[in-house]
This record gives C-alpha cells, sequence and structure tokens, in this order.
C-alpha cells in the first residue's frame, strides 16, 4: 500500500518539458552572461591542457607521435565534457537543497539538465576540433554524421547513469565528492587521452575496455583523428552506458522519497 | 458536503540522524556498529497523528518551534513520505510556499519568475501569460531586469509571494511567510489571503503570527510533542496555546459567531 496518495495533481508532459527547458536555459545564460567571453573561456581550459601536455610530452619528453596536438585535442574535449559532468555530480541535489525540500518535483531532471548543458558546451566547442582537423590536412569525414550523434547519445547516457549514481549517494554518503576528484584523476591516466592506444604495452592491451571510460574516448578519437567509426569500442561503451543508467535509475528511485530529509 | 481533500491516517515521522554515518569512510570502517546505530537513532518528528481538511477550508496550525509544523506541511506537499499511516491528498497542490526555492542570484527577477513557475508546475504559456500580472503585484518596478543578487531580503519575499500568489492552486500550503515585506506589501499579502479565503481555494497556513491565523482560518490545529493537542476553532485554539506558552496575548474581541466546543 502506498504511504502517499496525491490525486490530481499530476504535472503535464509540457511542463516537464518547460522544465527542462527553463533548467538548461538557465546554466547557458549563467555560463554565457557575456556572450563572447563566455564562449572563450569554456573553450580556454581544455585548450590549456592541451599546451600543458604538448610541452610536457612533445617538447620535453620528446614522444615521437604523428599529429599529437590534434590528438590532444580529440580526446581531451570529449573528455571534458565527461569529467565536468562527473566532477559537479555529488553537488548537484546537495547545492539544489532549498529546491528539494520545498517543492515536489521531478529531481531526477536536474542532472539531466546540467549533463544536457554539458552537451551544448562540448556540441559549440567541435568547431575547434574541425579547426584543427583542417591544419592537420584532415577533412570531416561521412563517418562523422553517423559517429557524432550516436556517440553523443551513448555519452549523454553515460554521464547521465553515473550522475544519477553519485549525486544522489552523495547525499547519504558525503565524501563521495572527495573520492570522485581522486578516482577521476586516476581515469584520466588509465585512458587513453595523452597517450595513443599503440603505446600501450602488449599485456595490458586486453584491459583497456575494463576502464568504462576508454572505448568512449577512444571512439571520440579516431573519429576526429582518422574519420573512422569504431563499432566495436562505440558498442562496448553503449553497453557501459546502458549499465551505468539502470544502475543510476536503481539508485535514484530507491533513494529520491528520502532526499529531502537528508539534504 | 464536507469532503476532505487533506486526510492524514495516523501518520507518523521520523527522521534518521545518523550523523555519524555520513561517510563512505566511516560506513567502512565501523559499519556494523553504525548498521545498528542507524536503526535506533532517530528522531520523532510526528507520532500518529489524524486529521481532515475539508474542500474549501482555511486550515491554520500552530505550535511551538520544532513541533513538527514544516514536516506536516512537507508531508501534504509530497516531498516528504511518512512512515507510517497514510497521507491522501485530492486535488493540485502548491509547494510549500517557498520564497526563492529555486531562484537563480545571477538571473533576473523577470527571468527567476519563469524559472520559478514552471518549477513550480505551470507551464511556460501559463507563467508567461501571467508574467505582466506578476511582476505588477510585487511592485520591484526596474529592478525585475535586474540581477536579483542584488535584491534585498524583503524584495526577494515579494518576488516570491508574487509568483506563488498567481499560481492558482487548488491546496495552497503557507510555511511563516507573512512577515517578511514593509508594512504595505504585508498588507498587500494579507489582502490577497482574505481574497484566497473569499475564493474556493483549500489553505493551510502555518504560522506564529496568532492574530492572522484568527483572522484567515475557519479552524486551527495545536501541535504540541509531535503530536495533534488540540483541533479546534481558531480563537479557542489560540487562546488555549498562548496560555500553555504563558504569554499574554491580546487576541481582540470574541467574533461573534463562535461556540466553544472542542473536536
Ligand atoms: N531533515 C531533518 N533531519 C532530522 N531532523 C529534522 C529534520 N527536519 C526537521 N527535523 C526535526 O523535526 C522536528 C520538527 O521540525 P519542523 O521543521 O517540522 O518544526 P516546525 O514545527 O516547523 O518548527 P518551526 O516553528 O521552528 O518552523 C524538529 O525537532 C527538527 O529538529
Ligand atoms: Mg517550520
Amino acid at each position: 500500500m502506498s504511504r502517499v496518495k496525491h490525486l490530481g495533481s499530476r504535472r503535464e508532459l509540457e511542463n516537464y518539458r518547460d522544465l527542462l527547458f527553463v533548467l538548461v536555459q538557465k546554466d547557458i545564460k549563467v555560463r554565457y552572461k557575456s556572450k563572447i567571453l563566455g564562449y572563450l573561456w569554456s573553450i580556454a581550459s581544455p585548450l590549456a591542457f592541451a599546451c600543458v601536455y604538448f610541452f610536457a610530452f612533445r617538447i620535453v619528453m620528446r614522444v615521437d607521435v604523428a599529429n599529437y596536438p590534434l590528438m590532444l585535442i580529440s580526446g581531451i574535449f570529449p573528455w571534458q565534457w565527461f569529467a565536468n559532468s562527473v566532477g559537479s555530480s555529488p553537488r548537484l541535489f546537495l547545492g539544489n537543497a532549498p529546491l528539494i525540500k520545498k517543492v515536489k518535483f521531478p529531481r531526477i531532471i536536474i542532472p539531466l539538465s546540467m549533463i544536457l548543458n554539458h552537451m551544448i558546451h562540448f556540441i559549440l566547442s567541435l568547431p575547434v576540433i574541425l579547426l584543427f582537423v583542417f591544419i592537420y590536412g584532415g577533412a570531416p569525414t561521412l563517418s562523422w554524421i553517423i559517429g557524432i550523434p550516436i556517440l553523443l547519445a551513448v555519452h549523454l547516457m553515460m554521464v547521465y547513469g553515473i550522475s544519477l549514481v553519485l549525486s544522489s549517494l552523495n547525499l547519504f554518503l558525503r565524501d563521495i565528492e572527495r573520492l570522485v576528484d581522486v578516482v577521476m584523476r586516476f581515469v584520466f591516466y588509465f585512458t587513453p587521452i595523452i597517450y595513443p592506444i599503440e603505446l600501450i604495452p602488449e599485456r595490458f592491451q586486453a584491459f583497456i575496455p575494463l576502464n568504462p571510460v576508454a572505448p568512449l574516448i577512444i571512439s571520440w578519437r579516431e573519429l576526429f583523428l582518422f574519420g573512422t567509426f569504431n563499432l566495436a569500442y562505440t558498442a562496448i561503451s553503449f553497453a557501459y552506458a546502458l549499465a551505468f543508467l539502470a544502475l543510476g535509475y536503481f539508485v535514484y528511485r530507491k533513494l529520491s522519497w528520502r532526499f529531502a530529509e537528508v539534504v | 458536503m464536507r469532503e476532505p481533500v487533506i486526510s492524514f491516517d495516523n501518520v507518523s515521522k521520523h527522521y534518521p540522524l545518523y550523523t555519524n554515518v555520513r561517510g563512505i569512510k566511516n560506513v567502512l570502517f565501523n559499519f556494523p556498529r553504525n548498521l545498528r546505530a542507524m536503526r535506533s537513532q532517530r528522531f520523532e518528528a510526528l507520532r500518529d497523528i489524524s486529521f481532515d481538511v475539508y474542500r474549501g477550508e482555511k486550515f491554520g496550525i500552530i505550535g511551538r518551534n520544532g513541533a513538527g509544523k514544516s514536516t506536516t506541511l512537507g508531508l501534504i506537499a509530497g516531498v516528504l513520505r511518512p512512515n507510517e499511516g497514510r497521507v491522501v491528498v485530492r486535488g493540485r497542490i502548491s509547494p510549500l510556499l517557498a520564497l526563492g526555492a529555486g531562484f537563480n542570484p545571477e538571473l533576473s527577477g523577470r527571468e527567476n519568475i519563469v524559472l520559478n513557475g514552471i518549477l513550480m508546475g505551470l507551464t511556460r504559456r501559463e507563467v508567461l501569460s501571467k508574467l505582466d500580472e506578476i511582476i505588477d503585484f510585487s511592485e520591484l518596478g526596474d529592478f525585475i531586469n535586474h540581477p536579483i543578487r542584488i535584491y534585498s531580503s524583503g524584495m526577494l519575499a515579494r518576488l516570491g509571494f508574487s509568483v506563488v500568489a498567481h499560481l492558482d492552486p487548488e491546496i495552497l500550503l503557507i510555511d511563516e511567510v507573512l512577515g517578511v515585506g514593509d508594512i504595505k506589501f504585508q498588507q498587500k499579502c494579507l489582502d490577497k489571503m482574505m481574497a484566497f479565503k473569499e475564493s474556493g481555494i483549500t489553505m493551510v497556513l502555518v504560522s506564529h503570527s496568532i492574530s492572522s491565523v484568527i483572522s484567515i482560518c475557519d479552524r486551527a490545529m495545536w501541535i504540541e510533542d509531535h503530536t495533534v493537542k488540540m483541533v479546534g476553532h481558531p480563537y479557542e485554539i489560540a487562546a488555549q496555546y498562548c496560555k500553555a506558552a504563558g504569554v499574554e496575548v491580546d487576541l481582540g474581541d470574541i467574533p461573534q459567531n463562535v461556540e466553544f466546543s472542542s473536536s
């Protein structure tokens, strides 16, 4: 028997849609307050990372990889989307405490709007990647047309699942936030972003798919770097994405009714 | 034709008090002890309360700080779930009147009205059609186009109340908000309350202002020690409450139509 029964207070579908719309719009407005500058800031950080790694690995350590800057760019931008989404997840519900305490609304929409927002940034930064592709003598291929939407969807599902888990759990176990910081640092170096797959020693190659992020980032990178769509790795990412989404939804469902008590 | 729109049926609500299980570290290192602690350490905010609010009624709730009034409203609003018993609500409900829950300091007053209205369950179209009316009501003048981080707290309250006053719900929940604006706006809020009183809307009002409970409500409930102490005519409840608190409050003249009867 359900303990609470609310009759006649259903939100319309239109409200859900509008809710998502204004939440995404809000973040974008706040972020791009001054339009040009806002855009520059949002691509500055991945570009700065790329410069640092270029200096460290190409100029100092003299790693010999073809088109290294392009490789960096095509890995770092998708990684930024992933890392920023995951990194801001733990504080999501916590940061909306007044809302969660007072208003009955589908809280599941908060992580979704955050992630959509990061996705929009990523899409807006595609021209920068394209620019680098041109600089290194490449051009967009047909694979981009199918590859980009599919990878966007897979990426979105994966970060949504992870974000649901982290944002829900962090209300109950507040040090998840710290843990995420540490774990993400590991994941970054275990994911082929600043090095090509071929440089990974033979005996470790088989372990690449064990890192849920690696197949996704590799798929993105090959798409931009070689113009090819890696079906195998995309399929693995999709499986991971489904698993995370299921887990995230499960955790959210189990815990969401207690959010207002613990925020 | 007395039809209950809100029914509480032997409702109990307790909050977890697991202050010491708030992190992964603790869970891992003293798990069994904590699990036991978690079960035993809980705080009973409401014990076995039952009451009905009928359609069109203005229902007041009074009681000391920490008695469980906001918890009761949270249960009605559906942000909290009872641990025992059953809460049934029939009708479209306003959120717990939460001034400024969901406001974003960087957005202008106008943008916040739209955001807030949608969060509270309206569609974008509905909010936009009421926008001018809401802005007029708030009397914020040019400030409506400025980011709300520069507002004073009274101005914020005006903005929040203006949105809620135009939500047009069937059941209105109000938790202690009447005393924030300046006297003119307080009067305006009171007038709006009175307008609500005239309309057929059902209202649940939590307030420490005994006089507004008396002037607005048809019936009042006194919560003491997490249970219902008395339900009855607001004047009588208020008198008993003041006596118990040892405070002399001038309750004004006894209204003509009072027949003292406790229920
Ligand atoms: N999230 C929570 N976790 C633990 N205890 C809580 C929580 N929220 C409220 N309580 C406790 O439950 C009791 C009732 O709180 P509630 O907010 O309902 O009081 P109230 O009657 O609204 O008081 P006030 O007049 O001060 O607003 C209080 O003792 C409070 O400490
Ligand atoms: Mg309260």
